[in-house]
C-alpha cells in the first residue's frame, strides 16, 4: 500500500500545484531559518576531538591570591605559572602531557625578494602532536631530546609550506625566525579544531597557529607571549628570570589520562604536589585543583555564546509558525478533497488506512520541503557569512556538513508529519454520507 | 440477507433535533431487486447510507448477512463495505485525477488483492459495461451515462453481494437512464441483491420490489406503487 499511497500523494501535489508548493515554501522557509541557526550552534559546540575528548583533560591548580577567587564563585586560574607548568610537566605523571603557550615570531622567506611577515607560534612540548591527533604531511614531531637540549627545530602547517616552499616536502629544510635559523622537522596536514580547544584564552575559533617549536627554546628565547598573562603578584624588577619565577599564570597544560582510576590518580598527584608547595609558602588558597576534559573545558568556558541560544530559540519559534501556517493549508486542502475521503471511505478505505494516506502526502511535503530547505539553509549560512565576512572564524561557523544536510531532511518530513496530524485526523474523521450526498 | 427492525436515525444539532427515521424495520432477502420511493426528505437517502454502513443507526437493530453491524468497529465496517457492498452515486463519484484503470482499481486496492488478480477483475468489470476499450481514459473524457457504467464496475469489481443505488439515472437522459437500469436489471439477474433509491416511479417500477418510505417509516413494501404515485 505504501507504493500506492505514494502514487496518490504525487497525484494529489499534481492536482493542487498551488497549495502544495506554499506547503513546501512554507516548510523550506521555517527549516532554512531553523537550520541556519542550528548548523552554527551545531558547528560551535561540536566536539573537536570526539575520538579522544574524554581522556584529554585541561590542568588547573589553585595558585591564586588568599583574599580573591581567580573566578567566582572559587575557580583556580584557566592557566599555570611557569615553575607548576615545568614542574607538573616533568613529573610526566599522565600517559602524555602537553604545556603550551602562543607567541610570534618574524618569518624570513629564503627568497630574498620576499618581504618578513610576523606569525603566530605555538611554544609548545614534543607530545602535543600525538595528544591532539594532530596529522603530518610530511615528516614528524621533534622528540623529547630536542625539548631537552633547547634544539631549534619547528613543525609548520601546509599553508606556509605553500607560501614558503610551494607544497614540496621541506622536512630538513631550514627556517628562519626572528634572525635564528630552525630545522624543519615535519609538515602538518589540514587540521583545524573547531573549537580551538587547546587553547580558549587566544579566541575558540581562530586557526592553530602556523609554526610550532619547542616550549624550552622559546622560554630561553625569551619569545614574547600572545595571549593572556594573569598576575596576582607584584613581578619585581628581576626580568625573565623574575617574571620565570612569579606566581603570574601564562600557560596552558593538558594531561591525556586513559580511565577513570589515572584520572584519579592524578588528582592526587596535583593534591599532593599543592601540599608540599604549601609547605614552601606558596598557594595561600585551599586546595581546589580541576581536571576538565575537553567537553567540560569547553562548556566551563560558555564556547557557546549565550545570544546564540536564544537565537535557536527564535528559530525554533519561526519553525513553528511556518508549521502552523502549514497547518492551515493542510486543513484547507483536506476540506477540498473531503468528497474524495468521503468517497475512498464507501468504497472501503477504514479510518487507519486514510489516515496512512494522507501521512504519506504530508511526509512528501515535507521531503520536498527539507530539500528546499537546505537550499535555504545554505543560502541563510551564505548570507551570514557574507554579512561578518570582516571575522576570520566566521568561514568555521558556516558549514553545512553530511548530519546537518539530513538533519534538515529529517527535521522537515518530522515537523511536516506533526503539522499533519490534526489535518489528517479530520480528513480520517470526514463524515462519508455527509458528503456523497451533496450532489 | 439485509434485515433492520425498528431502525431509528436521529441527527441532533444544540437546538434541533431531525428523526430521520423511525421504527424502520424492512428484510431484503438474497437476490432481490428492490426500489425504495418516498418523497424529498421522507429518509430513503438515510435508509440507504446506513444499509451501506456509511451512517450509524441511534436505535435498532440491523443485520446484514447475519451479522450484527451495530458491534462492528471502524474497520470491520469498512471491511464489510469493501467485500460485501458496492455502491453507485447519482453523480457517479469518479475520482477526476484517476483515470478509468485506478477508478475501479480503489476498491480492490484496500481488498489487498495482488496486481494480477485487480487487472483481471478490472477488465471483466469494465467488459461488463462495455467500457474495455476505454481504460486509459479520464473520467472527464466520457460521458454521464459511460461515467455511470464506470461506477457500476467499480461497484462490480469487488462482486459485492449487495449493490446499493442512490438515483443511478437522476443525472441521465432518458436513453442512457434505460440502459443503465438494464445494466442493474442483468447484473440482478446474476444473483446480485440491488436495492435502489429513486424518486421516478417509472424506474421504480422495473425493480422487482418497490418500498414506499415516508416520515421515516416503510410505508409499504408490498409494492404497490399506486400508492406512491398518489402520494
Amino acid at each position: 500500500m505504501f507504493r500506492y499511497y505514494l502514487r496518490l500523494g504525487l497525484l494529489s501535489i499534481r492536482a493542487n500545484p498551488a497549495l502544495s508548493a506554499l506547503m513546501v515554501a512554507a516548510i523550506a522557509i521555517g527549516i532554512g531559518a531553523c537550520m541556519t541557526i542550528v548548523t552554527i550552534h551545531y558547528i560551535m559546540s561540536g566536539n573537536p576531538i570526539p575520538e579522544k575528548s574524554d581522556q584529554l583533560f585541561h590542568v588547573r591548580v589553585d595558585s591564586w591570591d588568599p583574599n580573591e577567587a581567580y573566578d567566582e564563585p572559587n575557580e583556580p586560574p584557566e592557566q599555570l605559572t611557569y615553575l607548576d607548568a615545568t614542574a607538573l610537566y616533568a613529573a610526566g605523571r599522565a600517559a602524555r602531557q602537553v604545556i603550551s603557550f602562543l607567541s610570534s615570531r618574524v618569518i624570513e622567506p629564503e627568497d630574498e625578494g620576499a618581504k618578513p611577515f610576523q606569525r603566530e607560534t605555538r611554544a609548545t612540548t614534543h607530545e602535543f602532536f600525538t595528544m591532539f591527533n594532530v596529522p603530518f604531511k610530511y615528516g614528524a614531531p621533534w622528540d623529547r631530546t630536542a625539548d631537552e637540549t633547547l634544539e631549534r627545530v619547528v613543525v609548520i602547517n601546509d599553508k606556509l609550506n605553500q607560501t614558503l616552499f610551494g607544497g614540496a616536502d621541506s622536512s630538513g629544510r631550514m627556517l628562519m625566525l626572528t634572525g635564528e635559523p630552525y630545522r624543519i622537522v615535519g609538515v602538518l596536514d589540514e587540521w583545524s579544531p573547531v573549537p580551538l580547544f587547546y587553547d580558549l584564552n587566544n579566541g575558540e575559533y581562530g586557526d592553530p597557529a602556523p609554526v610550532f617549536l619547542p616550549f624550552s627554546v622559546a622560554v630561553a628565547g625569551e619569545h614574547g607571549r600572545w595571549g593572556n598573562t594573569n598576575c596576582w603578584k607584584p613581578i619585581g624588577d628581576g626580568g625573565m628570570p623574575a617574571f620565570l619565577a612569579s606566581e603570574c599564570v601564562w600557560i596552558q597544560m593538558w594531561a591525556e589520562l586513559h580511565s577513570d582510576a589515572e584520572r584519579q590518580s592524578y588528582l592526587q598527584f596535583l593534591d599532593a604536589y599543592v601540599s608540599e608547595q604549601k609547605t614552601l609558602g606558596r598557594f595561600p588558597r585551599a586546595m581546589n585543583n580541576r581536571l576538565d576534559d575537553v567537553q567540560a573545558w569547553l562548556t566551563y568556558n560558555e564556547v557557546v555564546d549565550d545570544d546564540v541560544g536564544v537565537l535557536l530559540g527564535l528559530a525554533l519559534l519561526f519553525l513553528v509558525v511556518c508549521l502552523l501556517n502549514t497547518i492551515g493549508l493542510l486543513l484547507a486542502k483536506v476540506m477540498r478533497r473531503a468528497k474524495d475521503i468521503s468517497l475512498r471511505r464507501a468504497l472501503g478505505a477504514s479510518k487507519a488506512t486514510l489516515f496512512g494516506q494522507y501521512i504519506v502526502e504530508a511526509g512528501m511535503i515535507g521531503l520536498a520541503g527539507g530539500l528546499l530547505g537546505i537550499l535555504m539553509t545554505w543560502l541563510g549560512l551564505r548570507g551570514i557569512e557574507n554579512l561578518f565576512s570582516a571575522y576570520d572564524f566566521v568561514a568555521k561557523l558556516v558549514r553545512m556538513d553530511w548530519v546537518m544536510v539530513l538533519t534538515a531532511v529529517l527535521l522537515a518530513i518530522l515537523s511536516a508529519l506533526a503539522a499533519a496530524l490534526y489535518p489528517t485526523w479530520r480528513a480520517s474523521n470526514v463524515t462519508p454520507a455527509t458528503q456523497l450526498r451533496i450532489q | 440477507m439485509l434485515q433492520m427492525k425498528n431502525v431509528s436515525k436521529v441527527y441532533r444539532t444544540d437546538t434541533v433535533e431531525t428523526h430521520a427515521l423511525r421504527e424502520f424495520s424492512l428484510t431484503v432477502e438474497e437476490g432481490e431487486f428492490v426500489s425504495v420511493t418516498g418523497p424529498s426528505g421522507s429518509g430513503k437517502t438515510t435508509f440507504l447510507n446506513i444499509a451501506g454502513l456509511l451512517e450509524e443507526l441511534t436505535g435498532g437493530s440491523y443485520e446484514l448477512d447475519g451479522r450484527d453491524i451495530s458491534k462492528l468497529n471502524d474497520k470491520e465496517r469498512s471491511r464489510v463495505r469493501n467485500e460485501k457492498i458496492g455502491f453507485i452515486f447519482q453523480s457517479f463519484n469518479l475520482i477526476p485525477e484517476l483515470n478509468i484503470f485506478d477508478n475501479v482499481d480503489v476498491p480492490l486496492r484496500y481488498r489487498r488483492f495482488d496486481a494480477a488478480e485487480r487487472k483481471k477483475r478490472i477488465v471483466d468489470s469494465l467488459e461488463m459495461v462495455g467500457l474495455a476499450s476505454r481504460l486509459q481514459h479520464m473520467p472527464a473524457q466520457l460521458s454521464g451515462g459511460q461515467q455511470q457504467r464506470v461506477a457500476i464496475a467499480r461497484a462490480l469489481a469487488g462482486e459485492p453481494r449487495f449493490l446499493l443505488a442512490d438515483e443511478p439515472t437522476g443525472n441521465l437522459d432518458s436513453n442512457m437512464a434505460d440502459s443503465v437500469m438494464q445494466l442493474l436489471a442483468d447484473i440482478n439477474s446474476t444473483g446480485t441483491t440491488i436495492i435502489m433509491v429513486t424518486h421516478e416511479l417509472t424506474l421504480a417500477d422495473r425493480a422487482r420490489r418497490n418500498i414506499f418510505v415516508r416520515d421515516g417509516r416503510v410505508s409499504d413494501s408490498a409494492g404497490n406503487l399506486q400508492l406512491a404515485a398518489a402520494s
